[in-house]
């Protein structure tokens, strides 16, 4: 491991509350080490804000380790910043040169209101999978787990789509703002498998309501939200989406 | 005096027997009683969304923005069951048997067995929600081995199993939201417990985006809030993670089991800065491939690559030929202990030893490797810069589980009646240490299986009366929560939150970290509380209770860590043996292997408090060992 150090400049957001109209500030931050995570660099940063007495920048974060899908931001314009397939908790501070001007935002949408500075309410996410993605099985009426094979191609397919890990960047990064991904993902996954085949078409349909009704735009294929996966999900899950809902129509 | 309501009769019967001596509640009753669940990891959300299809009105508690985020979700490696798909030679009685004595003959037997008859329902469960498991090309269910084990009988999903299982409960709890059968706290904390005559009936809470107090009553409250390794600071667990649940309920009246036995973990990422959050796991799965070693040479400046074979110290492979790397993770973190501590350490800080995967890419080529563990070595590489493929990777061990928690009976009741504790959060299973993929299975048999019937069986029979929040035992709790908000904020000192967790999880990882000995645990007894006192004097916790505020937060967890960790270093204090993941320097066998007192320590360590954590009182339930011989664990 290499142990440099770089200086650089952060311009952040901060908002004091969803009412606030928010603003960037700047800040000047001397000898990151670049083995440090981009979330140690924000630690860092606000041990040097409380230090100063200033409230420190609020931003959300858990595991660290780039699965619970809680920390992400916009960095320089891309959501959960430069690295191709990376959180923002696993992007580390050697991605970055010395003198660098980082910006960090929130991820902006309008059905992810921001709470304060860096931190936006998801709950939509939540709405969505209420309103269907699930198998109806109640605890305790399972088959056997070997009872229904399932071809390893089609297996491999339906893991790819379930690694969502709910964070948001689709989002963020769409121009309309739309969580086709999130909901493709979803849809895509559980209609690959046999267990998820019954309700597969009120499953799309709910889905795709609900996400409507919470404030989501259209997708336009632009394709922003599959570049800023950090689980590298493929837009062929909305192309997959798609045919769902339109045999849902027809049926 | 303890009762741990362990049905009698042959052990195979037991749980069949208990459910059907648990009273039932009559369907149409069972909408009357309302149960809050706290925590919504596996064990929280298998719960809330199970006694929610049986018709209870679940209430359920995360601090979390979502109840997908609880830390269940970064398991990697996989979650047992005696399946025997495999046609190895597995069966409940092996799972049961090699699980009590991963944890060196300090859990109970009853529950473990019970464990292993519910592991084999938890596959089905899974695999019915659509959990993707991994699969052969005949389209029917995989299995590796895993951590200790000589049968294959654990089921994984790539490197990813806890967040395929957690995303399954997490569906399944969605549904029961949709259904209005649950309703869903995001972002909302537990402060305390309401005790009202004796039986646990609510909570405070504060919601952490509002700042808003608001108590919540209940027939019965269910803890799944995990464990309390970010008492060390450093550990593997999520940021978030904390024991203020389970310490409240223990100042209300809830005995804290075992709270010295702690899980070490082998393979992990090394410290490298002072600036670092928090430690990364490398799924235990890799030392089915990687063989750990360190050069023969101390201080050896040479790339590994450089250094030939017969100037290496494989010493896993020479101290426990018959399970070489795949040794259990207690075992394993104290070898490599033993090694750095000996001066043969690599890496720039010495505390380091290799796990080196160039004989299985010789063996089975890159891509095979590729296929079994690549997201592990994209982390790695993502953290540490180096190329696992060509370099070996360096691990060390670090606090990953913690296997001691609230006492509770085989119904998961704690001494508190109507308190249930699940998952992590209890003491129950795993003894002195977890085997791998272990954790997973207790937390679903523990909510899926479990708690539904067992909380029947209370509500059968406990008479509970009404009660509001605005009554005075509530409105007295409540102001209690919010006047400890207020002195933190009120302290306005100079030392920022996390310089006093860093100072705590320093004294705690050299005095009650991985080798104990008298002189430093009572060390460890004497800086807590000078600790906790300066805490309370000179912490600097910014901003207001109104509002989203995470320093204050934190400052809550902190404070209580400091209160537990002193229970914590007293419990290894007084347990005068080794067992498992609790290594007490004074006694270990010739050959620096843990040596047990059954004569003595047979028992199991259940602290109440008294007001002072420095004098809780201990109770022992004698652990009795009718079917497992108790034996020196032996893995040469």
């Amino acid at each position: 491991m290499s142990s440099n150090t770089i200086n650089i400049k952060l311009r952040v957001w901060r908002q004091n509350g969803p009412e606030d109209s928010g603003r960037f500030e700047q800040y000047t931050l001397d000898n990151i080490s670049t083995d440090a995570s981009f979330l140690e660099m924000l630690d860092v940063l606000n041990d040097q804000l409380i230090a100063e007495g200033k409230e420190p920048v609020a931003f959300d974060h858990d595991c660290r380790e780039g699965i619970c899908g809680t920390c992400g931001a916009v960095v320089n314009g891309q959501a959960h910043g430069p690295e191709k397939g990376t959180t923002l908790c696993q992007t580390h501070m050697r991605t970055f040169g010395s003198g660098q001007t980082i910006t960090l935002e929130p991820f902006r949408a309008k059905a992810f209101p921001v709470i304060r500075d860096l931190v936006v309410d998801r709950t939509a996410f939540d709405s969505i999978t209420q309103s269907g993605g699930y198998v109806s099985v109640r605890t305790g009426s399972a088959p056997d787990a070997n009872a229904i094979p399932i071809g390893k191609e089609h297996a491999d397919k339906a893991f790819d789509a379930a690694t969502c890990i709910g964070c948001g960047a689709c989002v963020a990064a769409c121009p309309n703002a739309s969580a086709m991904l999130y909901v493709g993902a979803k849809v895509s996954y559980l209609s690959l498998l046999p267990q998820g085949e019954v309700e597969r078409h009120d499953r799309a349909k709910n889905m795709v309501t609900t996400m409507d009704s919470l404030g989501f735009g259209n997708c336009s294929n632009a394709g922003e939200c599959e570049e800023a996966c950090p689980k590298n999900i493929s837009v062929e899950n909305i192309a997959r989406l798609n045919r769902e809902l339109l045999k849902a129509a027809l049926v | 005096m303890l009762d741990s309501k362990i049905p009698g009769g042959q052990l195979a019967e037991m749980w069949d027997k208990h459910r059907f001596n648990l009273k039932l509640v009559n369907p149409a009753n069972k909408r009357k009683f309302d149960v809050i669940v706290v925590g919504t990891g596996l064990a929280g959300a298998s719960a809330s969304a199970t006694m929610a299809e049986l018709g209870y009105n679940v209430k359920a508690f995360c601090i979390q923005d979502s109840p997908r985020r609880a830390h269940s979700i970064a398991a990697q490696g996989g979650i047992n069951a005696a399946k025997n798909y495999q046609n190895d030679g597995d069966s409940v009685y092996r799972l049961f048997y090699d699980t009590v004595k991963g944890g060196d003959y300090r859990s109970r037997e009853a529950n473990v067995y019970r464990l292993a008859q519910n592991s084999n329902n938890i596959i089905d469960q899974c695999v019915a929600q659509g959990v993707p498991f991994a699969r052969e090309y005949g389209g029917l269910l995989a299995n590796r081995s895993f951590g200790g084990a000589q049968v294959s009988r654990t089921f994984y999903a790539r490197g990813q199993t806890g967040q395929q299982l957690l995303l399954g409960a997490y569906n399944a709890l969605s549904r029961m939201i949709n259904a209005g059968k649950v309703q869903m706290y995001t972002r909302t904390e537990m402060l305390d417990l309401i005790v009202i005559d004796g039986k646990a009936r609510g909570i405070v809470t504060r919601n952490l985006v509002t700042g808003k107090f608001e108590t919540h009553v209940a027939d019965a409250v269910v803890l799944c809030t995990g464990g309390y390794g970010n008492v060390f600071y450093l550990s593997t667990n999520a940021m978030a993670c904390n024991v203020t649940a389970s310490w409240r309920a223990h100042r209300r009246g809830a005995y804290f089991a075992n709270p010295c036995f702690t899980q070490i973990h082998p393979t992990c990422i090394p410290v490298h800065g002072d600036f670092q959050s928090k430690l990364t796991l490398m799924s235990e799965s890799l030392r089915n491939d990687g063989r750990v070693w360190v050069p023969k040479k101390k201080k050896d400046p040479r790339k590994p690559t450089d250094i030939p074979e017969n100037e290496r110290d494989y010493y896993l492979e020479r101290r426990y030929p018959s399970f070489g790397n795949l040794v259990p993770r207690d075992v394993a973190s104290r070898a490599a202990k033993a090694v750095c501590d000996d001066g043969y350490g690599v890496g720039p800080t010495g505390m380091a030893v290799y796990l080196d995967f160039a004989d299985a890419i010789r063996r089975d080529g890159e891509d095979a490797i590729r296929e079994r563990y690549g997201n592990l070595f994209h982390m790695y590489q993502k953290i540490t810069d180096e190329n696992p493929y060509q370099t070996p990777m360096k691990i060390f061990p670090a606090v990953h589980y913690t296997m001691g928690g609230l006492w509770v009976d085989y119904n998961l009741m704690s001494t508190v009646p109507g308190l249930f504790v699940l998952g992590e959060a209890n003491f129950s299973d795993h003894g002195a240490n977890r085997l791998g993929a272990s954790a997973l299975m207790q937390g679903l048999s523990d909510g899926y299986f479990v708690i539904p019937y067992t909380i029947g069986g209370y509500f059968a029979q406990a008479e509970l009366g009404k009660v509001t929040a605005d009554q005075a035992e509530c409105r007295h709790v409540e102001r209690e929560a919010r006047d400890r908000v207020e002195k933190l904020l009120n302290v306005k000192g100079k030392r920022g939150v996390d310089s006093f967790h860093k100072e705590l999880g320093h004294l705690m990882w050299n005095n009650v970290g991985m080798a104990r000995n008298r002189q430093g645990l009572e060390e460890a007894l004497r800086r807590i509380p000078e600790i906790r006192k300066e805490f309370w004097e000179n912490v600097n916790v910014n901003g207001s209770a109104e509002g989203l505020n995470q320093s204050l937060e934190k400052a809550g967890r902190v404070a209580d860590f400091l209160e537990f960790a002193e229970t914590m270093a007293l419990d290894a204090l007084t347990r005068e043996e080794s067992c498992g993941g609790h290594f007490r320097e004074e006694f270990q066998t010739s050959e620096g292997e843990a040596r047990r007192d059954d004569d003595n320590f047979a028992h199991v360590a259940a602290w109440e408090y008294t007001g002072d954590p420095a004098k809780p009182t201990l109770h022992k339930e004698e652990l009795e060992f009718e079917y497992v011989k108790l034996t020196q664990r032996s893995y040469k």
